[in-house]
């Protein structure tokens, strides 16, 4: 169509032609990536191609499915068995995982494909479709001269092809185009027994029913498989690991080939090597137990998103909680992380309801407390043992004690003189008070003149309750009343 | 024989003849309680003593008068024991003037007869108490209603949780109780959930959670306090979901911006009382969207605020039934205050003291429209004129509080407006005014003025004071603070022809002698006195005040230097009710100070710069006076008296205030003003 598809075309042409050529650089998917966009850009010079196989198709699809599902029983079979270790395994699993999104594109295309036929029988525009059919066929050829491709990578090196031939899938089946790459297939079974939890997913039949083609997927491994406590196998020995680098590790003790680098290179991420063209597929996880909100038949079915979500779903929701937290022996996790996090702030949850329930942070507690009748903050009981502890002696006079030597000071005789107009009554203990007094020794006023210089003070039958309202009760005999203004009267 | 003076002296003549008609035919045994309740129903309106006087008349008044009580508001917590088991029926128990509360003290109140009777409790000035105290408290006193326990400083969330279980709880005031946190606020949520009003005024640990579980489980809740408290915009939904809400108070709440109000999809509908003074995140903007739905909105202050301007007061045009409007401290502008005169119809009461930039234009075009005003504060408004005077007065005729401290633009000839058309004036306060003599003839006119305040009025003079005393009949309060114009025949006016005058302030007015103050005896109602600076006065004036005066509570006789021991010795004889005094430079000695140590309402006491009194004496009468809250010394005498002597008094309930301010010489009245002014600008 413009001078750039004609340079793909070329591109293509050369590249997919020569499998070996691709073989050789068998961890480049960079560039079987790129080929793929150029493909889906120019359709036309391969028009007529993928037109003749989007008419094929049907019994293409039920071979393809047929293939994948007998090599995983296959690999099921035989896991245990040991194979001669003659190629990178990390870069083979790479492979087959992208294999195995080509065949799932595939799927879904082929589905479209088929419901467009089923709704569109009496074909009233025939032109219409005959472009829709192209542009799919177009589609469909590029994945499949890319699974071609792939697969034929995957072949490491002609002396494993007779030792794996036991477990080649019927040929009868295959398409002629994979047909010419039985040998990868094959290849493809072998690698399946090493691999990783991710290539033990079952494809659904109905995901594409409701999903577009290009939007996330739904695996779903199976339950033995997620309590797998290995993922990674030793294909000499068959010792198991959790970790891809504890078996490369292991894999250096089983020969000098082990140690070069390239080997114990930490293989590339589908991510990785997928992010430099097109962007991955997403995938996301079901959870096997039905009924689970996790599980893809439940109505509000929510995915997780990755393994390691997978297995944690499952045995927190599923499986008995059976580490006991050894501080408190009252929470118990399925998760051995869970508890280790546990731990850590085991004994220090501060916040307390007095239903019993601890919180480790405030807003949880008050959210509880909100949600539930009847159920209010706990205050520690050390606060109010410290309250009372920090509250001040209730007895004036003992303060007054303090000061007393016991010296009762008699002198002190306004006091007596003014007892009833002074309210000594609360300090409890005239003497106390007065010893206070008598600190400073030399009183120079005269307190008994002074009090006894106004005997007309004494207010005999003073009711010291009734202070609010206190006015004076005195006797006729005030002197002031007499001597000044006479404001009295 | 005594008793029977007692009553003479002290009561009315209607005690008088109750006493004779009980002892001759005891008609009394006749009426049924509730009628005689009806009589001390307003025999305790019209003054506590003649209650007093009724209750001594004989046996059964004194029962009868026991049982009529419903409250108490004792001057200490010794006294306690006696008064309660002697009035039973006491609903409310006032113990603000007891310092000293103890956890026994209320052990002793949840003990009595009168626990099942008590509704209300304030223990907002006292201090000693515990979480035990209040639990005995609240577990005995099943009825009690209010709580205030504000200036609880010293109580923790353990405290709070006892509260709590006072189940019936509808008013609880815990201001500044600091230690408090969200977990102590959560048990009063839970357990009180039929508060109506609660107070968080300064709990500076109360945060978001705290405040939003209050308003998720008490939906009762009509008054909210949130004033100063670290909340964020959190908890805000929670409290305009509360249904009946009618005060809310958010002033200071520094974390409360316009973003979060403007997430807010309606305001609180029920909103009367709006209080959101000193938040500096808010704007006309957060504003609106909070009123928005407040239809009944009644009374709006937005003081220390963003600036009043146009947008600002149209945010307030759809509350149709807004009353009141403070606007104190803010910075206004005239398009504001105009488009606020137009948009709220009824106003009743403005508020613009401080506000920077009220002008003549703005002022007079707010309240021209508002005929209905009868609150206006202008004060410091310093750039009105005459203008916004005639039109006040021409407007708002039915005025009644007007206070415009300091609108020193204002010229003397405007003030004879305000008493031409503002007739039902009852509070004016014209400090620091050019009011003259002209102006206060006219102003005598309102014959209902109860307050008047001409502090720093230097161009009035007794001849103006003396048409105030001939027609303001019912004033209660002057204030003639350093309005050197005055002398003793304005004062002779003031007392003749003011009976009810409860308050008056002379200070700095140098040429009162003791003539005006012997005159100023007939006023019994009189309650505060100040007459700092008047160098004239003697012991002699103030004996006639002590001893006509009986009601006597604040007495400030700073500066007096002719005030000798003398003067004391009646006053701790006659004037039983003073509380607070202020002895500062005068000549007071021991003597002195220790006679007024028998006065056992005695809370308050300043003795600064007295050169008569020593240690030992100021000792005995520290000691002596055993009511003691508060003490001002010179710094002078914190090394002369022993440190467990202030323990002893600090255990009691005393603080002590120690100042070392040097002696300081008077200056005369003008030459004060103009100091005072250099320091405003």
């Amino acid at each position: 169509m413009d001078p750039e598809d004609e340079i793909c075309g070329d591109t293509w042409g050369t590249k997919s032609t020569s499998s070996n050529s691709l073989q050789q650089n068998s961890a480049d998917f960079g560039l079987q990536q790129q080929l793929e966009k150029k493909w889906d850009n120019n359709s036309s010079p391969i028009m007529d191609y993928g037109f003749r196989i989007g008419q094929e198709q049907p019994p293409f699809h039920g071979q393809v499915n047929c293939q994948i599902n007998n090599s995983i029983q296959g690999n099921d079979n035989n896991t245990n068995d040991n194979k001669p270790p003659e190629w990178d395994p990390s870069a083979m699993l790479n492979n087959l995982s992208f294999l195995e999104q080509k065949i799932h594109q595939l799927q879904g295309m082929v589905h479209l494909i088929i419901t467009r036929k089923g709704q569109v029988p009496s074909k009233p525009d025939e032109v219409l479709t005959q472009q829709q059919q192209q542009l799919i066929t177009a589609d469909l050829t590029s994945i499949i001269v890319q699974l071609i491709s792939t697969a034929g990578t995957l072949l490491p090196s002609v002396k494993t092809i007779g030792q794996f031939g036991q477990f080649t899938p019927k040929p009868a089946a295959v398409s002629p185009e994979q047909q010419q790459q039985q040998q990868s297939n094959n290849s493809m079974d072998v690698e399946h027994n090493y691999s990783t939890t991710e290539e033990h997913e079952e494809h659904e039949d109905g995901e594409t029913e409701h999903l577009p083609p290009g939007s996330y997927e739904i695996l779903q491994l199976e339950k033995e498989e997620i309590l797998a406590p290995h993922t990674h196998f030793c294909t000499i020995c068959g010792k198991g690991f959790k970790r891809d680098a504890n078996l490369r590790m292991h894999m250096r003790g089983h020969g000098d080939e082990y140690k070069t680098p390239a080997a114990l290179a930490k293989p590339p991420t589908v991510k990785e090597v997928g992010s430099a063209a097109e962007p991955v597929i997403i995938k996301r996880y079901s959870c096997p137990f039905s009924g689970c909100k996790r599980n893809k038949d439940h109505k509000k079915f929510q995915p997780l998103k990755t393994i390691l979500c997978v297995k944690n779903h499952y045995k927190r929701t599923h499986c008995d909680k059976s580490y006991v937290c050894s501080r408190c022996n009252t929470k118990k996790f399925s998760v051995m992380a869970d508890l280790k996090t546990h731990e850590k702030h085991c004994g220090r949850d501060k916040w307390l309801c007095s239903c019993g329930t601890t919180f480790s942070r405030k807003d949880k507690l008050f959210g509880h407390i909100a949600l539930f009748q009847g159920h209010t903050p706990a205050i520690p009981p050390d606060e109010t043992k410290t309250v009372v502890a920090l509250a001040p002696t209730d007895d004036p006079a003992a303060a007054a004690n303090k000061l007393a030597d016991g010296s009762g000071l008699a002198t002190m005789d306004f006091n007596s003189g003014a007892q009833a107009l002074m309210d000594f009554k609360s300090v409890d203990d005239p003497a106390g008070a007065a010893a206070v007094a008598s600190c400073f020794s030399p009183l120079n006023f005269d307190s008994c003149n002074f009090v006894g210089g106004f005997p007309e003070f004494n207010r005999q039958g003073f009711d010291d309750s009734e202070a609010s309202f206190s006015f004076l009760l005195s006797g006729g005999s005030c002197n002031y009343s007499s001597q000044k203004t006479g404001g009295e009267s | 024989m005594k008793r029977h003076r007692n009553a003479t002296a002290t009561g009315t003549d209607s005690a008088t003849q109750t006493t004779s008609a009980a002892a001759a035919y005891n008609l009394f045994d006749l009426l049924s309680d509730e009628i005689v309740f009806a009589i001390l129903d307003f025999l305790a309106a019209s003054s506590p003593l003649d209650t007093k006087s009724f209750s001594m008349v004989c046996r059964s008044f004194y029962l009868v008068e026991s049982r009529h009580r419903r409250i108490l508001r004792p001057l200490r917590h010794d006294h306690l024991p006696r008064i309660l088991s002697r009035y039973p029926n006491v609903a409310r128990l006032d113990l603000s003037l007891c310092p000293r509360i103890t956890d026994a003290s209320l052990a002793l109140v949840s003990r009595t007869s009168s626990a099942d009777s008590l509704r209300s409790i304030d223990l907002s000035r006292s201090r000693f108490f515990s979480y035990s105290g209040l639990l005995s408290l609240v577990l005995n006193c099943r009825n009690l209603v209010e709580i205030d326990l504000s200036n609880a400083t010293q109580l923790r969330d353990a405290a709070a949780s006892a509260v709590a279980e006072a189940k019936n709880l509808e008013k609880l005031w815990l201001g500044r109780c600091k230690l408090i946190t969200d977990m102590g606020v959560g048990c009063i949520a839970v357990g009180c959930k039929k508060l109506k009003l609660i107070s968080f005024k300064w709990c500076l640990g109360v945060t978001d959670l705290g405040v939003e579980l209050i308003a998720v489980k008490c939906k009762e809740l009509r008054s909210l306090d949130l004033s100063y408290l670290p909340v964020t915009n959190e908890c805000l939904p929670a409290i305009l979901k509360l249904q009946y809400l009618e005060d809310l108070v958010l002033e200071g709440c520094f974390g409360i911006d316009d973003d979060g109000l403007a997430a807010l999809q309606h305001g609180c509908k029920s909103l009367k009382m709006l209080d959101m003074s000193s938040c500096q995140n808010i704007t006309h903007v957060g504003l609106s969207s909070l009123i928005s739905g407040a239809g009944r909105l009644e009374q709006l202050t937005l003081a220390y605020g963003s600036s009043v301007t146009l947008a600002l007061a149209n945010s307030l045009k759809m509350l149709p039934s807004l009353q009141s409007i403070k606007l104190d401290g803010c910075f206004v502008t005239s398009s504001g205050l105009k488009a606020i005169g137009s948009l709220c119809i009824s106003l009743k009461e403005l508020s613009l003291s401080k506000c920077v930039g009220v002008t003549d234009d703005g002022l007079s075009s707010l309240v021209i429209k508002q005929r209905d005003l009868k609150k206006l504060d202008i004060t410091c408004c310093r750039k009105i004129t005459d203008v916004s005077i005639a039109h006040i007065t021409s407007t708002c005729t039915n005025l009644a509080s007007l206070r415009m401290e300091s609108c020193t633009l204002v010229p003397r000839e405007a003030f004879v407006l305000i008493g031409q058309r503002c007739h039902f004036l009852e509070e004016l306060d014209l400090t620091d005014n050019e009011i003259d003599d002209e102006g206060l003839k006219s102003i005598s006119r309102c014959a209902k003025l109860s307050s008047l305040k001409l502090g720093i009025c230097l161009n009035i003079s007794d001849d103006g004071l003396s048409h105030i005393g001939a027609y303001c009949s019912k004033l209660t309060e002057l204030d003639l603070y350093r309005s050197a114009g005055i002398t003793d025949p304005g004062i002779l006016a003031i007392a003749s022809g003011c009976p009810d005058i409860e308050m008056i302030n002379m200070s700095y007015c140098q040429d009162i002698t003791d003539s005006s103050l012997i005159c100023l005896s007939k006023c019994s109602k009189l309650k505060t006195f100040e007459s700092r600076g008047c160098p004239l006065i003697t012991s002699l004036g103030l004996a006639a005040i002590a001893v006509g005066c009986r009601q006597l509570n604040k007495l400030d006789i700073k500066k007096c230097h002719n005030i000798s021991d003398a003067g004391m010795l009646p006053l701790s004889h006659f004037s039983q009710n003073l509380r607070q005094i202020t002895l500062s430079y005068t000549s007071v000695t021991d003597v002195g100070l220790l006679s007024l140590a028998s006065i056992s309402c005695l809370q308050s006491i300043t003795v600064l710069h007295l050169k008569g009194l020593t240690a030992s004496g100021l000792a005995a009468a520290l000691l002596a006076c055993g009511g003691l809250i508060k003490v001002k010394l010179h710094a002078s005498f914190k090394p002369l008296l022993p440190q467990l002597l202030f323990e002893h008094l600090e255990a009691r309930g005393c603080v002590f205030e120690w100042r070392d301010k040097e002696f300081q010489a008077e200056l005369d009245p003008q030459c004060w003003k103009l100091q005072l002014e250099d320091v405003a600008q």
